[in-house]
């Protein structure tokens, strides 16, 4: 399939919650609500047409008035690719977690959660991953100020 | 697996500091006797964040953070993220190019699988193969040595094009090296592959079904252990991977269940000759040329962003970059093989001995300096 006949595909399942996409980009993208992002992923898996069952990669980008997710997505089968985004708000931003579609997300959420504070609800094991667990701020945030110290120690 | 517990759980830490984690792993097991209850893997301890040092060099800068990703196998990584730039800026290399590239990623493969190989035998209680193995990694590392000054972070391949040309008879060594070491891996499959203590170590233990290992994001050598023929070289290549022949190693189930350490193991053993093949192919179809013509005066790629992924000897390495115009990059995010490995490591290791713990970490190939980034 051409990608665009996945947002296509996408759109006659979602309507209205496949927001903009951009196609002719060396990477094609769309971007969806990310109040559907279960259902879409879901159905991203499942259906016979799309059969993306391989998270290739979940992460976040700061771009200081928006939070971004972003989900790489690739069907072993039909050998296509598609990356989905999410926009949220800088403040306490929340999305749901996708772990039950694929079981890496699990992992991959836990990293997004560590580097941008966002919270993926319904996750099974939320906590930080890679910096230790009292460690304050999200580094990967564009406003992020690098702390002198860490428990005492100078860093 | 199936195993009963009683229900009097002790809690064990094994790690940072085991020979056997393969770097600063921590493990907590939760044990009853002999039997491990749950493993769960707590990661981080060489985070030397990778992504924050990208958004703050300049494109060409990034290149020796990415080498240092993999310590083992530099040259696939800073392979990943060149050609993510030039996917990017739209940047076509020459023959030359190219060859050279997949000679030395190629090489490199041996090289890392050797290290596992070795490693893996010791983990097992065998040192030979471990001394057998790092002697002809060992001139691996000389030719790289004598083709960019750097024996495991090379920084060789530059956005466009690569660092230097290689020296008058590297072609000649090349093919001495792999004259002299083919016959050599069927020395380690009588010495360790096939030896019947280390087969009853790794055959039954550690099961990864192809399912868990698609919906756990498990790629190379360890997916093509659970009987899945996926390779980025062959399925969606690069770099003109589709002009050489070679196979793609699965996972059988020898001895045992498919997708066992033993195949995991035994496909790294084999890709090691497939390996050899593509050095051959393109040490004969090397053609002159001048490395450095394509490398822009300006690297500035316009706003966008891209995905590219490699095959790297751990699996595949995928580089996600935004630009924003700039000379910096906004954000590279790193897909990094071993981190969706040791995500399915919790489930795989449900119900193992602790001995067997050893066997399921080494079987998976990690290096930590490439989960924690």
């Amino acid at each position: 399939m051409t990608p665009q006949e996945i947002v296509d595909r996408l759109k006659e399942k979602f309507g209205d919650k496949v927001l903009e996409s951009k196609l002719d980009g060396v990477s094609p993208w769309t971007e969806v609500d990310p109040a559907a992002i279960l259902e879409i992923s879901r159905f991203l898996r499942d259906d016979e047409a799309l059969l993306m069952d391989h998270l290739e990669l979940l992460g976040g980008v700061d771009y200081k008035d928006r939070i971004e997710v972003v989900y790489v997505v690739y069907s072993m089968k039909h050998r296509q690719r598609h990356i989905l985004k999410v926009k949220l708000p800088r403040e306490n931003p929340h999305i749901r977690t996708v772990e039950s579609v694929w079981r890496v997300a699990n992992w991959h959420e836990r990293e997004t959660y560590d580097m941008f504070g966002i919270v993926f609800d319904g996750h099974s094991d939320f906590r930080r991953i890679l910096c230790p667990d009292d460690w304050e701020g999200y580094p990967l945030r564009r406003d992020y100020v690098f702390p002198k110290s860490y428990r005492g120690m100078p860093v | 697996m199936d195993v009963e517990f009683s229900g009097d759980i002790m809690t064990l830490n094994m790690g940072p500091q085991h020979p056997s984690t393969h770097g600063v792993l921590r493990l907590e097991l939760k044990t009853d006797g002999e039997v491990v209850h749950e493993a769960i893997p707590h990661i981080g301890y060489l985070h030397r964040c990778f992504e924050k040092h990208a958004e703050n060099v300049e494109y060409p800068g990034v290149i020796p953070f990415a080498d240092r990703m993999d310590y083992v196998a530099a040259m696939s990584n800073e392979l990943g993220y060149v050609l993510a730039v030039e996917k990017l800026m739209g940047i076509q290399v020459n023959d030359r190019v190219r060859y050279l590239r997949i000679i030395m990623a190629e090489l490199n493969r041996i090289a890392s699988h050797l290290v596992a190989a070795g490693t893996y035998g010791l983990d097992m209680g065998s040192f030979t193969p471990f001394v057998h193995c790092f002697r002809d990694r060992e001139t691996i590392l000389d030719l790289f040595e004598e083709t960019c000054g750097a024996r495991l972070l090379y920084n060789y391949n530059w956005i466009g094009g690569l660092m230097f040309d290689i020296l008058p008879g590297f072609e000649e060594r090349v093919i001495k090296f792999l004259d002299h070491f083919e016959p050599l891996v069927d020395d380690l499959n009588r010495l360790l592959s096939y030896n019947y203590i280390f087969v009853k170590r790794t055959a039954n233990v550690g099961i990864l079904t192809p399912e868990m290992a698609v919906s756990h994001g498990v790629t190379g050598p360890n997916l093509r252990g659970s009987g899945v023929k996926f390779d980025v070289r062959k399925d969606e290549p690069y770099l003109g991977y589709e002009e050489f022949d070679f196979d793609v190693p699965v996972g059988k189930g020898e001895y045992g269940p498919v997708g066992s350490c033993f195949d995991r193991y035994i496909v790294r053993i084999r890709e090691v000759i497939e390996s050899c093949k593509i050095v051959r192919q393109a040490v004969a179809g090397l053609k002159p040329g001048d490395i450095q013509e394509g490398i822009p005066k300006r690297i500035k790629p316009a706003a966008g962003e891209v995905y590219m992924r490699t095959e790297c000897p751990r699996g595949e390495m995928g580089f996600y970059i935004v630009s924003d115009g700039g000379t910096k990059p906004y954000r590279v995010k790193v897909k990094s093989p071993c981190f969706t490995a040791m995500s399915a490591f919790k489930e795989i290791s449900r119900g193992a001995m602790i001995a067997d713990i050893v066997a399921i970490v080494g079987s998976l190939d990690i290096v930590l300096g490439e989960i924690d980034r």
